[in-house]
């Protein structure tokens, strides 16, 4: 029997007590469901929670009592999971966090919710985000901000502010995000979790309502590297609904601790650490400083300065929003859009802009060629090194309010997960300790296309540094 | 009258819907002729939110054969495109379609007047909804939204309304022999949309203008329409006044066309390379070499063969490999195997004489044999040839007199062998015994 004022614990050790009869799946969902009662009214963390989770958990505890081995067919049997609002589920309504979408029912299922849901995975409900996912803060959400539950002045990041909220708060175990420039990583690093945000098309879009449809990335946050592995392999892989998912297999991730089995030369862009602030540095290096330790060879690198990238990321993205945002005209569902919000509004117009006739040379066209040098600099480094290692974010969380005074405030905030967002490139977020304020900051390993089992391998490493110093 | 004193410059576009089993980008069923409303859909085509689009390999394929058949040159990288405009029967507001990089470019088509028209493109994209108007409400019905679309743009080398209707019979010909598509005009398989626009001189550039005709659904009303359109322009050039650039529309009823809307505001689809299907590799995904092998005869090399062959005008060897492929060549071969005149035996497709279609080959033949057969039941010829075969065959006539059945038999085998066997038996027969009487 669990106690009620228990902390949460992540999926696998979950899954220990489930497999060893110490839990059921029921009353794991029942202590979730306790905590959403207590504090969702106080973080706005859900927007929707659902009503058929007990009955779904007996379902899946009557299987694991006659089937021990179940989870070996399905891994994620009986556990729960939140899922943010942009993810198509047909028990649930998905607004994407707008009021256009309040209360539309998709009538099909995301690849990404549908892949879990296989694998026996409970959906405790859908979180809150910026609305369409225009946002650093989750701010922008028609249905008021998320709080972070490391101090509730502040913002939890966005737009995944919602799913990594969930995380920290002990409001979900794990949960799914998606992102386009930062949107894993960057709340991942504000609320203290981790967020893996893989290559670009190795897990399905299908279902996810689309924000820059050549950037989108679902992805798993998580407490532990464990469980971030155990949700990607559950994720991952080609969809036929998707042309743009990956054709092969990808490579499975180690769901138990495994670290590099050589040293490896971890490089640290000079570039990135000269836009962050020092609390946030010190905390990274002392990450790097740790792993040369280990016997890995740290070693300044240099970068294309990644503020260029907020020009081509921001080209790109608004120019895709303002197509992707055009079939919300309220003919088919949906309200009209009379009711889009101010950021929505603000992207549409600007991606217009940089379409129109005259001006797509000068801007989408050049943002272009600027992603391919982009995308041709990281190959360049990469083959003198084997991973980079930076801060996620310049800062720790900010102020809730901050969003108003910058109407650039998500691409100047995200100005470290963009140049890798637009290469396309795997990336995860890992709490690295806490400032001053007791915020957390967060430290990013980022690699080559489709090494996702290198970053892990990695991650194991550096978590189990974290946890030894706490 | 249509003014000496301008020049038609007229480019067509036309549409083919294609005849594949399945939507462009969806797994919907493509035939949506005469389905019950909205009965043909998915998240996909009606444009929900997180849908997304895959190509159907089949359209791309087919759209390769046509671009081939067509001469173009294809481009091997090649993808899509958003066209962005907002309309109600348009789902996601964009079209997928193609705008930067078209499958084929640069193709001909070779006109029975031995000119050639240059094709400018042809791509692929797909459908819109179909709007309708009930109660003055507009209803959508989106069996047809995401049905795989072919458009082939002509350079403006069309020169009159006879040639525009010519050239777009050929590429329907085209279409229909290679079938990638039914092109059933009436029901929208294949629309057209002409371009029209005067100048003085042959050597003159483009004219600064061009009136759209929209959505034409038959060779007929193409013709007419242009025909229209360039009295109507010449009339107000010649009143010195100027045409403003404009879409029209056609109404088949008064042979008018009538302005729909002003381009004065010129178009702006901001088009941009489609982010949710990636840049397709033609030689990676299709044998090209194979597909080029693959074209069945094309119109153009079989119309040469029946004039080679059977010595038909061209204007019969058209007509008979447009309106009766196949079984119009096979028609010609048996008459040519059974000594029947081939001239006569094509009018008599052209003409319609007897549906061939629906008696096919064979009963074609026999029926025109009867038909030259029935000239002679009875008549002074008939007459003549008994009369000299009674003279010829003394012997026989007696042994006939004296009772022998036989003998009958034997005198009407030599009508038919000097009427070579046109004679009517039962005819021939009584005439003989009425002379023999």
């Amino acid at each position: 029997m669990i106690k009620l004022n228990e902390k949460g614990h992540s999926l696998i050790e979950w899954r220990k007590k489930l497999i060893a009869g110490q839990a059921s799946s029921r009353e794991i969902c029942q202590f979730y469901l306790n905590q959403i009662q207590k504090k969702n009214n106080q973080l706005n963390i859900y927007l929707v929670t659902n009503r058929q989770i007990l009955k779904e958990a007996a379902r899946a505890d009557q299987i694991i009592n006659h089937d021990k081995k179940a989870f070996k067919k399905q891994p994620l049997l009986g556990l729960p999971l939140a899922v943010k609002d942009n993810f198509c589920t047909t028990n649930l309504p998905t607004t994407a966090a707008s009021f256009i979408l309040e209360n539309y029912q998709p009538p099909y299922q995301s690849t990404a919710t549908q892949r879990l849901t296989n694998a026996g995975a409970i959906i405790l409900g859908k979180t809150n985000m910026d609305a369409w996912a225009h946002g650093s803060s989750t701010e922008t959400s028609d249905f008021g901000p998320t709080k972070n539950p490391h101090h509730l002045e502040y913002a939890p990041g966005g737009s995944s502010g919602g799913s990594t909220a969930a995380v920290a708060a002990d409001l979900a175990p794990a949960a799914i995000g998606s992102e386009t420039a930062g949107s894993i990583r960057q709340p991942a690093a504000w609320c203290g979790v981790i967020g893996l945000k893989p290559t670009y098309g190795r897990i399905s879009r299908w279902g996810v309502i689309a924000m820059a449809s050549s950037l989108d990335c679902p992805g798993p946050i998580t407490k532990t590297v464990a469980d971030a592995a155990l949700l990607y392999n559950c994720l991952a892989g080609p969809d036929y609904h998707d042309a743009t998912t990956i054709q092969n297999q990808p490579q499975k991730l180690p769901s138990k601790k495994t670290i590099p089995n050589r040293p490896l030369i971890i490089g640290l862009p000079k570039e990135y650490f000269n836009q962050s602030q020092q609390d946030v540095n010190q905390k990274v290096i002392a990450v790097a400083n740790q792993l040369k330790k280990l016997g890995h060879k740290i070693k300044e690198i240099s970068l294309l300065d990644p503020t260029l990238s907020i020009a081509v990321y921001t080209i790109l993205q608004r120019a895709e929003v303002s197509s992707n945002l055009a079939r919300y005209d309220g003919i088919r569902f949906g309200r009209d859009r009379s009711h889009f919000g101010l950021e929505a509004l603000r992207r549409i117009m600007l991606g217009t802009f940089v379409l129109s006739a005259g001006y797509f040379d000068q801007y989408y066209l050049k943002a272009q060629k600027a992603r391919t040098k982009i995308v041709k600099d990281f190959q360049k480094v990469f083959t003198n090194i084997d991973l980079i290692l930076s801060p996620t974010s310049l800062t720790a969380a900010l102020k809730l309010g901050a969003w108003n005074d910058n109407v650039m405030f998500g691409e100047t905030q995200d100005v470290l997960v963009e140049p890798s967002a637009l290469a396309g490139l795997p990336a995860i977020n890992l709490p690295c300790g806490f400032n001053k304020q007791k915020l957390p900051i967060g430290l990013q390993i980022i690699g080559p296309q489709q090494q996702e089992k290198k970053i892990i391998e990695l991650a194991y490493q550096i978590e189990t540094l974290t946890d030894e110093k706490n | 009258m249509i003014s000496k004193k301008f020049l038609p410059v007229i480019g067509l576009e036309i549409h083919i819907e294609l005849t594949t089993r399945r939507k462009m980008f969806c797994g919907c069923p493509a035939d949506h002729f005469g389905q019950k409303p909205n009965t043909q859909t998915c998240p996909v085509c009606l444009g929900l939110p997180g849908a997304l689009p895959v190509p159907n390999q089949e359209a791309l394929k087919r759209t390769i054969l046509l671009a081939l058949a067509l001469k173009c040159q294809i481009n091997h990288q090649t993808w899509f495109d958003r066209k962005n405009y907002f309309y109600p029967d348009l789902p996601k507001g964009y079209q997928i379609s193609q705008f930067f990089r078209p499958l084929g470019i640069g193709g001909q088509i070779n006109l029975d007047n031995n000119r050639l028209i240059k094709i400018k493109e042809i791509h692929l994209e797909e459908d819109t909804a179909k709007s309708i108007m009930v109660d003055k409400k507009r209803r959508l019905d989106f069996n047809k939204s995401g049905v795989p679309l072919i458009e082939i743009v002509s350079e403006p080398n069309l020169t009159s309304a006879q040639e525009a209707k010519h050239y777009a019979q050929k590429v329907h010909h085209l279409v229909k022999t290679l079938g990638i598509s039914s092109a059933d005009m009436e029901k929208g398989q294949m629309r057209l949309e002409a371009n029209i626009s005067l100048k003085k001189l042959p050597t003159d550039p483009l004219p600064k203008y061009k009136v759209e005709i929209k959505n034409i659904n038959s060779f007929r009303y193409l013709h007419d329409a242009i025909v229209f359109e360039i009295n109507r322009q010449s009339r107000l050039l010649s009143a010195g006044k100027k045409i403003i650039q404009e879409t029209r529309g056609y109404t088949p009823g008064k042979k008018a066309t009538y302005s729909q809307r002003s381009k004065e505001e010129a178009y702006e689809y901001r088009y941009f390379p489609e982010p949710d299907i990636p840049p397709l590799n033609l030689e990676q995904l299709f044998n090209l070499q194979e597909l080029q092998k693959s074209l069945p005869q094309l119109p153009e090399q079989i119309i040469n063969e029946l004039i080679t062959k059977y010595q038909l005008s061209q204007y019969q060897a058209d007509i008979i490999t447009r309106k009766y492929p196949i079984i119009g060549e096979k028609t010609l071969k048996i008459a040519l195997k059974e000594k029947i005149t081939i001239v006569d035996v094509a009018n008599a497709i052209i003409n319609q004489n007897y549906n061939l279609k629906k008696i096919g080959a064979q009963k074609f033949i026999e029926k025109i044999k009867l038909a030259a057969k029935k000239e002679l039941t009875g008549g002074q010829e008939l007459k003549t040839v008994v009369n000299q075969v009674i003279i010829e065959n003394p012997r026989a006539v007696k042994d006939y007199r004296a009772g022998k059945r036989a003998a009958l038999s034997f005198l009407i085998g030599q009508i038919q062998q000097k009427t070579n066997g046109r004679a009517d038996i039962k005819q021939a027969q009584k005439l003989l015994t009425d002379a023999l009487k």
